[in-house]
């Protein structure tokens, strides 16, 4: 009667995000009594779950899985959870989890909370928090049916590291019919993705044009942190869709979002208010963004961020 | 080729989220409702096959009778049709049952539905459909083009996209990028005067089982003054943030 998470992996490796859903895991499996299992798909060093709180770890080696595929990869993570005979299921909110989470809900006939932000605070009835109306809110649900699926929001419950040890056993899974097969990838493996990002360096319509983004995306690489952008800059075709961030586009959750020459309209705020600590330059004091951010500097980002890349700069070789 | 396109009902994106009955409802008070944005982009591909493909659309919500003006809207839009299912929307898993019972009966080959909606954010719906009908699923898709029975979509992943093979009757979760925003559409006065004689059919719930059940809103804690650092004191920034906010 364990707790089931399904902990992510890229390329053999596990992703940050598997150590913190096998801590949200752990936190689930505490509350009820029980261990955690945790099901992975070839991957290489599965044991180091064991450092957040797996006791067990099935692992899934099968070619035919080395590409996502949701029905595959739902149906993999069912087979273990049946076996297991896990009544709580966790997921995290990749793009990937969220692709399969509901195929996954329906095949287990499983209720489903998304975006869940913290443990349960209680677990008869069992009730979790998540985010509504693009984080413009919380909402306190319960799910009622024998087993339960959860969804947790990135970066939201953090890494709980614990000294165990998992034992890693191999797991044969069939292989469903897959209804959708890939063609072609294309993803740059040079850059941070805004998921995966701790930190988001973002600009909007101050920077007046394409061509000055040379410092974003070098202040960017001082921070090691993804580039994103505001919905006109997108529209604009200034930069590409996938860097336009906000309640119609990306949600960001990073440790640090700094938002150079974004005036912060309620539509862009709800999209990035679950970060954690929030930056704005911008020249206009009575921007709105100023109300939603921790720290500000009001001054001319074409100023700005060069001073900022160079005192980075500083800072770093003196780490 | 007939689609369905699931229609969000959801607060205008510059509403001021507030709950009322003990935190327990949304307050709609002085709130605007809009087609879910997602969905927009959905609607205006299919408008898209219509026109081009030859196909035949049918826009969806499952809500009570105050949905109806944005289901007028896409009718306006141009949808040849319209149903609303009478059920309160409060659970994914339910209205994903309600959906699959209107596909189910009326055949579709393509259901566009939104990767999320901006009110619930559930990002479940589309996905339950496709896993109670048996169809095919691309979620996030950016991209989507259909030859008789095949199709061709393209899908955001994190860190890029991917083009990937599939085959109807699919449904997709959709967003910006399926169409773009330029492409939008407004009603006109016509589309308006037309939509009023299209028909708009009620049907009944199926009373589908809730899996979860809201208990509370919350709202979240205000947040404290901006900290203003100089525009020429940018040290004590780098200094704060490693210092203080620990995030560098
Ligand atoms: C249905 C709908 C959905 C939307 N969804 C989103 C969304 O998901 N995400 C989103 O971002 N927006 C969204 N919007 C748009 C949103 O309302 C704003 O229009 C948008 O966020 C503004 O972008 P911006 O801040 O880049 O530009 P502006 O509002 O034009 O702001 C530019 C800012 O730059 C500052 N500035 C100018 N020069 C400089 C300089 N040299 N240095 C520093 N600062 C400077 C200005 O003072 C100003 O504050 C949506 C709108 C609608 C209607
Ligand atoms: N009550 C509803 N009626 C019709 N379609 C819906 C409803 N709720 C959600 N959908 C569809 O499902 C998508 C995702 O919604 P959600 O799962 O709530 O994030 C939306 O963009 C709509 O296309």
């Amino acid at each position: 009667m364990s707790v089931l998470v399904y902990t992510e992996s890229d390329n053999g490796n596990l992703k940050k995000i598997a150590f913190e859903v096998a801590s949200y895991a752990k936190a689930v499996a505490d509350q009820l009594g029980t261990s955690v299992t945790a099901i992975t798909i070839n991957t290489s060093n599965a044991s180091e779950l064991g450092n957040y709180g797996v006791d067990k770890v099935l692992n899934v080696s099968n070619t035919q899985l080395d590409t996502f595929n949701a029905n595959a990869y739902a149906s993999a993570i069912k087979a273990a959870a049946e076996k297991e005979e896990a009544k709580v299921v966790i997921v995290s909110s990749s793009a990937d989890s969220k692709y399969l989470a509901p195929l996954l809900a329906v095949q287990l006939n499983a209720g489903f909370a998304s975006n869940v932000v913290e443990a349960p605070s209680s677990t008869s009835p069992f009730t979790v928090k998540r985010t509504a109306f693009t984080n413009k809110a919380f909402n306190m649900t319960t799910i009622n049916t024998d087993v339960k699926l959860v969804a947790v929001s990135n970066n939201s419950f953090g890494l709980v590291a614990s000294n165990g040890n998992a034992t890693v056993e191999e797991f044969s899974v069939s292989v469903p019919e897959l209804g959708v097969t890939v063609e072609s990838v294309d993803k740059a493996s040079d850059k941070v993705s805004i998921a995966d990002a701790e930190i988001v360096v973002s600009a909007g319509r101050g920077l007046k044009g394409p061509e000055n983004w040379g410092m974003v995306e070098e202040l960017a690489e001082v921070l090691g942190a993804a580039t994103a952008c505001s919905k006109p800059v997108s529209d604009l075709g200034w930069r590409p869709h996938s860097e336009h961030v906000g309640q119609t586009g990306k949600p960001v959750a990073s440790n640090l979002y700094i938002a150079i020459g974004i005036s912060g309209a309620i539509q862009h705020l709800a999209g990035i208010n679950a970060s954690k600590v929030k930056v704005v330059i911008n020249t206009d004091p009575e921007a709105p963004f100023f109300k939603a951010a921790d720290y500000g500097v009001v001054g001319d980002a074409f100023e700005v961020v060069p001073t900022l890349i160079e005192k980075l700069k500083t800072f770093k070789a003196q780490q | 080729m007939k689609i369905l396109v699931c229609i969000s009902h959801v607060p205008d994106t510059t509403s001021k989220i507030n709950f009322t009955d003990g935190d327990t409802k949304f307050d709609t008070n002085g709130v605007q409702f809009v087609i879910n944005p997602n969905d927009e982009f959905g609607l205006t591909r299919a408008m898209w096959f219509k026109e081009k493909q030859g196909a035949n659309v049918t826009v969806v919500n499952v809500g009570g009778p105050e949905t109806e003006p944005t289901l007028r809207k896409a009718l306006a839009i141009g949808a040849d049709a319209a149903i609303r299912v009478n059920a309160q929307a409060t659970d994914g898993f339910a209205v994903a049952k309600e959906l699959t019972n209107v596909i189910n009966n009326g055949g579709y080959d393509l259901v566009i539905a939104g990767r999320e909606s901006i009110d619930y954010n559930g990002g479940m719906v589309p996905g339950m459909i496709a896993g109670l009908t048996n169809a095919n699923f691309v979620n996030n898709c950016i991209n989507l083009e259909v030859e008789g029975n095949n199709a061709k979509a393209t899908r955001e992943i994190d860190g890029g996209k991917e083009t990937v093979a599939t085959s109807l009757p699919l449904v997709i979760g959709g967003q910006k990028g399926l169409v773009e925003e330029s492409d939008l559409r407004i009603p006109n006065m016509r589309g308006i005067m037309m939509a009023r004689k299209k028909p708009l059919t009620v049907l009944e719930s199926t009373n589908a089982n809730t899996e979860t059940a809201s208990v509370k809103f919350e709202k979240p804690a205000p947040k404290g003054a901006v900290k203003l650092v100089d525009a020429d004191n940018i040290d004590e920034l780098v200094s704060l943030l490693h210092n203080e906010a620990k995030v560098i």
